[in-house]
């Protein structure tokens, strides 16, 4: 298992519009992706999931994965948070 | 006539008819079904069928309000399709046997109460996001179509509550404004509003008698004005044909850059006193900014603004334009504009005292904090510094042997700043009798037409008595800036007016046939003057 941590920097949090784009990319791997913060945790394939932990400006969250392609998947979605939220 | 008082979303006025929308309220009952395996593909069929309607909704407002408010249904289709959302429906329909709308419209409670329980207004907001696509399938499931019919004449739409799907579904030729009771300035209704510049008001109690009834938007106060009296609507009358007239000119020239029917390019600047007039400076479309009054920063403080306060506000304002020229003025205090902390003696003449570039060579301490923050702020963007009251040749070279010596402790220490004009403001005869000898040290000449006009004409600006003698456009003001503008422009000097005069819409063309490089107005009259500059054809006489 692969994880990183992160610090959103958004102004709305993890709100509709980023969490969708999200969503997207998670699909594109095999590994499953899970999102933790707030004292929540969430498939980060699942739109509703994602937004209904309500994550936002400032909390440090941790996405891990796990699977196959878990290296890259980790790197890819790590890029994602740092340049869109 | 009635007067209702909301919350305006857009400032604008609309004057037309109400009507009063109201959503087929879907009554959803619960039946039992007996081939369970039909109904979980009626609802598949539901939802493929949602999901089209989403990406043609998507794809509309992607036309009409663009890709940013357009995501907004890319991400509905996204909901429809979640798969926590699908998961719940369909187990409603095999576990308890019954239909699909009962499965949806449960279902989307449900999600729609989790964000409605959330503590923060945004994810709050988003519960009607779930309702409006939960009402999608239910509505698709029952065989009926969408709202958002209008009818023939231009009305005034008054609703409890409008979802975006709504909003854009409706046919723009036909909506002069919108009134709704529920719904918050976050919402993604009153977010195409703006976007799509339609006067609306929320927070407004509205009921079906208003349907049909003759109304006025005030987007500026905020109210419905239900059946107006004759006088009042006369008056609206007039407000909206001036909104028009300002929104054509914007339509007209907006983005278009300010240059002559010849080809000459003029910087046309915005004149700002705060961080907060930067709002006002991109809505008109102003080139940059060519006059950044500091003075605000030191007159809303009870002590002296540290060098971290105001770069910060520097560097804000130099990354909101984005590259754009940003000319912020040192400190100009005194005279008219007093601070308590500068603990500075009553004069008797403060308009020729002790005031603006006299003090700050005179407290150097207060000048180097200023020009560091100003100087660490030009990494940021394009920034130029502009002093105010200049009288001599030494004024300049002691204001550059200051700048140098902060460059070197820069350099030395690593602090990053970037490369930056520096220009003076022409506001006493004795700068424009020199002129020649200024422009050899500065890149620019800002014209600060009030103060140049009150010293030359030697009539004090306060004095009402002597307003019918004071002659902006007095030969010996004009004469001035011609010789300011020829000595500015033999050493490559750029030269600009900053004054009221600049946004004299009867001197444009006279300022430009002079060869001027650039105006600053106030944000409100960058337009008006695009306009004229535009107009202008520099070679014909």
């Amino acid at each position: 298992m692969k994880s990183f941590t992160y610090t959103i920097q958004d102004e709305l949090g993890i709100h509709a519009r980023p969490a969708g784009v999200l969503v997207k990319e998670v699909k594109k791997f095999e590994s499953k992706i899970t999102i933790e913060g707030n004292g929540k945790k969430a498939d980060a394939g699942k739109l509703l999931a994602v937004m209904g932990m309500g994550i936002k400006k400032g909390t440090e969250i941790t996405v891990s994965a796990e699977g196959a392609d878990e290296d890259t998947a980790i790197a890819e979605v790590e890029k994602f948070f740092k340049e869109n939220l | 006539m009635e007067r209702y008082a909301g919350k305006s979303i857009l400032k604008g006025t609309a004057i037309g008819k109400v009507l009063f929308y109201s959503k087929e309220e879907q009554v959803v009952q619960r039946r039992s079904v007996e081939d369970i395996q039909a109904e979980l593909e009626r609802f598949e069929k539901a939802k493929n069928e949602a999901v089209v309607q989403l990406n043609a909704l998507y794809e509309k407002a992607l036309k009409e309000v663009g890709e940013v408010n357009a995501a907004i249904f890319e991400v509905h289709a996204m909901m429809v399709e979640d798969g926590d959302f699908n998961d719940s429906i369909k187990n409603v329909i095999e576990s308890q046997a019954v239909n699909a709308e009962y499965a949806v419209a449960v279902t989307g409670d449900n999600f729609a109460k989790m964000f409605a329980e959330m503590d923060d207004d945004y994810f709050k907001a988003r519960s009607a996001d779930i309702k409006d696509i939960a009402e999608r399938i239910v509505r698709i499931l029952h065989g009926g179509h969408s709202g958002g019919d209008l009818g023939e004449e231009p009305v005034i739409l008054a609703a409890k509550d409008l979802a975006p799907s709504e909003t854009v579904q409706m046919d723009k030729t036909k909506l002069l404004g919108f009134v709704t009771e529920l719904g918050s300035s976050n919402s993604h209704t009153a977010i195409l509003a703006r976007t799509m510049n339609i006067p609306a008001l929320i927070g407004i109690h509205v009921s079906e008698d208003m349907d049909g009834k003759m109304a006025i938007i005030d987007g500026v106060s905020g109210e419905l004005i239900l059946d107006p009296d004759e006088d009042v609507l006369k008056q609206y009358r007039q407000r909206q044909e001036e909104e028009k007239r300002s929104r054509e000119l914007l339509q007209q020239l907006k983005g278009k850059p300010a240059v002559t029917l010849d080809g000459k390019e003029i910087k046309l600047f915005a004149n700002i006193g705060s961080v907060g007039d930067m709002a006002k400076v991109l809505a008109n479309d102003a080139g940059g900014i060519g006059l950044f009054r500091s003075e605000f920063l030191y007159l809303e403080k009870d002590d002296y603004p540290t060098e971290e306060e105001q770069f910060q506000a520097y560097k804000t304002v130099a990354e909101t334009m984005a590259g754009k020229k940003v000319v912020i003025r040192t400190l100009d205090i005194g005279a008219d504009k007093q601070v308590d902390y500068f603990k500075m003696d009553k004069e008797d003449n403060p308009a020729m005292g002790y005031r603006a570039i006299r003090i700050c060579l005179d407290r150097p301490e207060i000048f180097r904090t200023q020009l560091r923050a100003i100087m660490r702020a030009s990494a940021y963007g394009n920034i130029a510094i502009m002093y105010p009251m200049i009288i001599s040749v030494d004024e300049v070279l002691q204001i550059k042997k200051i700048v140098a010596s902060i460059k070197a402790d820069f350099d030395e220490k690593g602090i990053p700043y970037g490369d930056f004009e520096q220009g003076i403001m022409i506001e006493t005869p004795a700068a424009v009798m020199i002129s020649d000898l200024l422009a050899k040290e500065v890149d620019f000449f800002s014209l600060g037409t009030n103060d140049l006009t009150q010293y030359t004409l030697a009539i004090d600006r306060q004095n009402s008595k002597l307003d019918n003698i004071y002659d902006a456009h007095h030969p010996a003001i004009l004469r001035m800036i011609q010789m300011v503008i020829d000595n500015g422009h033999k050493e490559n000097c750029w030269v600009g007016i900053c004054g009221e005069l600049g946004a004299d819409l009867t001197m444009t063309e006279k300022f430009l046939r002079m060869g001027i490089d650039e105006l600053s107005v106030s944000p409100a009259a960058v337009l008006p003057v695009k306009k004229i500059i535009r107009e202008t054809d520099l070679k014909s006489e």
